[in-house]
């Protein structure tokens, strides 16, 4: 009894944007049911609706799955000007099974066969007009894409495409389809990838990969001069 | 095994012709019209009038192999096992083949299977006879997608890697980009080539003279001869007729790929 309840979810502002603390000894859902009650409550509107703000999640001692850290993206999707940063447990990596990293297959996917993986796909080789690939993760292709992608196929707004030659009868991320142009630029021979963007896909130059997934950059440990 | 998935592309075409230069360089080659209801080789050889049994008689046992067997009027070492035209596909099983390709195998250095078009009964009753393939395209995006659908269904049935020729090629019209290119061709299939044969007025006059192709000085003829040759394991480097490729196969040498 006489114990108060601390709330499953408390936020902090700092200057670099909002941290969220989630309750590790509380299950997950009811941490989700009250993320999802102060989402939404208008009482807090004004945080919820104003200029960009970096939210880093704080997830205590919790580890999380990659299905729930979709669950969390999802819901923080309600509110467009807070985007996620990153997620943080000090348990070591956020994640309950760290992925095994990207996995490499190698091979052509001809007209008429489906190539499905679950995860991130390095794909070395072509997948021909009428050839399918598909992961739950993102896919790369090391060689020219001329069929069909589906990458997240279990609902992973992150996922993106990527191939060498990105030249897809048609793309998929999540539930969002597209089907490129009828006539590609002849001149476009960079590396591409396609992410979504809002409700639909975009295609962007590799190098601009970095700023659409900042949180994936690579950068040079920061020495000082001595 | 000779297949394409899309239909008169030239299968039968080829089939006779790389068994016509086969036989001109002393193997012993039998070719097999597996086409049920659609006979067709038996006329590029112009011996339609000698055929009395075909293969569902031999299948049937209503003769013996030898009996149905007709040899070329030309070459002393060519035979065909005609196609039945009055019965329809069903007549001919996986099994029947099966046993039919491996007793022919006994006498022939060459067994040669010309298949129906697309990838129903009668390619996968040729499949089951057949240990390796031949996969025939025109530089056409219909005729290269059902090659590569061809291609993908081949390797589920442990056909190990099918060599490709590229037919009716038409190097004025690569040229004005009307036309895929061989590189292109080859680079989406990602098989061994084995040969190009020029699109050449010859082959149709051949075919209807009942006078292969392989027979003559034309540029196919010759073709057809170098596919021959390559078959049993030669170096002979593509023809002028594609200088390009050409030059794209030995950078790849330089390269260190091929
Ligand atoms: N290299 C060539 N140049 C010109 N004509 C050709 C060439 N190859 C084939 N042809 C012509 O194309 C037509 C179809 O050839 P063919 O009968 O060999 O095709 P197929 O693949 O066996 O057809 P099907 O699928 O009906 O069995 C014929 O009229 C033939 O003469
Ligand atoms: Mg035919």
């Amino acid at each position: 009894m006489g114990k108060v309840l601390k709330p499953g979810v408390t936020i902090k502002g700092t200057k670099e944007g909002l941290l969220f603390f989630l309750d590790d000894s509380r299950p997950f859902t009811a941490i989700m049911n009250e993320l999802k009650y102060k989402l939404e409550h208008n009482n807090a509107a004004h945080i919820w609706d104003g200029p960009e703000m970096k939210v880093q999640i704080k997830l205590g001692k919790r580890q999380i799955t990659k299905q729930e850290e979709l669950e969390l993206r999802n819901l923080f999707a309600i509110r467009k000007n807070l985007q996620i940063q990153g997620f943080e447990s000090e348990a070591g990596s956020y994640l309950l099974e760290p992925e095994h990293g990207i996995q490499m297959l190698v091979g052509t996917v001809r007209s008429g066969q489906v190539l499905q993986h679950v995860g991130d796909l390095l794909f070395a080789g072509d997948v021909n007009p009428g050839g399918i690939i598909q992961s739950t993760g993102s896919i790369f292709v090391l060689g020219a894409l001329r069929g069909l992608a589906h990458a997240g196929v279990k609902g992973d707004h992150t996922a993106i495409i990527a191939a060498s030659i990105l030249r897809p009868t048609q793309l998929r991320i999540a539930e969002i389809i597209s089907r490129p142009p009828d006539h590609w630029e002849e001149k476009e021979v960079e590396m591409q990838f396609a992410y979504v963007h809002g409700e639909q896909i975009s295609v962007e130059k590799m190098h601009l990969l970095s700023q659409i997934r900042p949180e994936k950059e690579w950068k040079e440990p920061y020495h000082r001069g001595i | 095994m000779i297949t394409s998935g899309k239909g008169g592309v030239g299968k039968s075409t080829t089939s006779v012709n790389i068994g016509t230069a086969l036989s001109l360089s002393n193997k012993k080659v039998c070719l097999i019209d597996t086409d049920i209801g659609l006979r067709n080789l038996d006329v590029l050889l112009g011996l339609e009038n000698r055929i009395i049994y075909d293969i569902i008689d031999v299948v049937e046992k209503k003769c013996r192999i030898r009996q149905a067997l007709i040899k070329d009027k030309r070459c002393e070492e060519l035979y065909l096992l005609p196609a039945a035209q009055i019965k329809d596909k069903t007549a001919l099983n996986a099994n029947q083949l099966r046993w039919l390709v491996a007793e022919l195998k006994e006498e022939f250095d060459f067994v040669i299977i010309d298949c129906p078009a697309g990838i129903e009964t009668g390619f996968q009753h040729a499949i089951a006879g057949a240990d390796r393939a031949i996969i025939v395209t025109t530089p056409e995006c219909t005729a290269v997608r059902d090659a590569d659908r061809v291609i993908g269904l081949l390797e589920k049935e442990s056909i190990a890697q099918p060599k490709l020729v590229v037919n009716r090629l038409r190097t004025q019209m690569v040229r004005d980009g009307g036309m895929m290119d061989i590189d292109e061709v080859v680079a989406m299939l990602a098989i061994d080539l084995l040969g190009v044969v020029p699109d050449d007025e010859q082959v149709i006059r051949g075919g209807n003279l009942g006078e292969p192709v392989a027979h003559s000085n034309s540029l196919a003829g010759k073709a057809y001869r170098n596919i021959a040759k390559r078959i049993q394991g030669e170096m002979v480097p593509l023809m002028i007729l594609q200088k390009k490729s050409n030059m794209f196969f030995r950078m790849k040498k330089w390269l260190g790929f091929a």
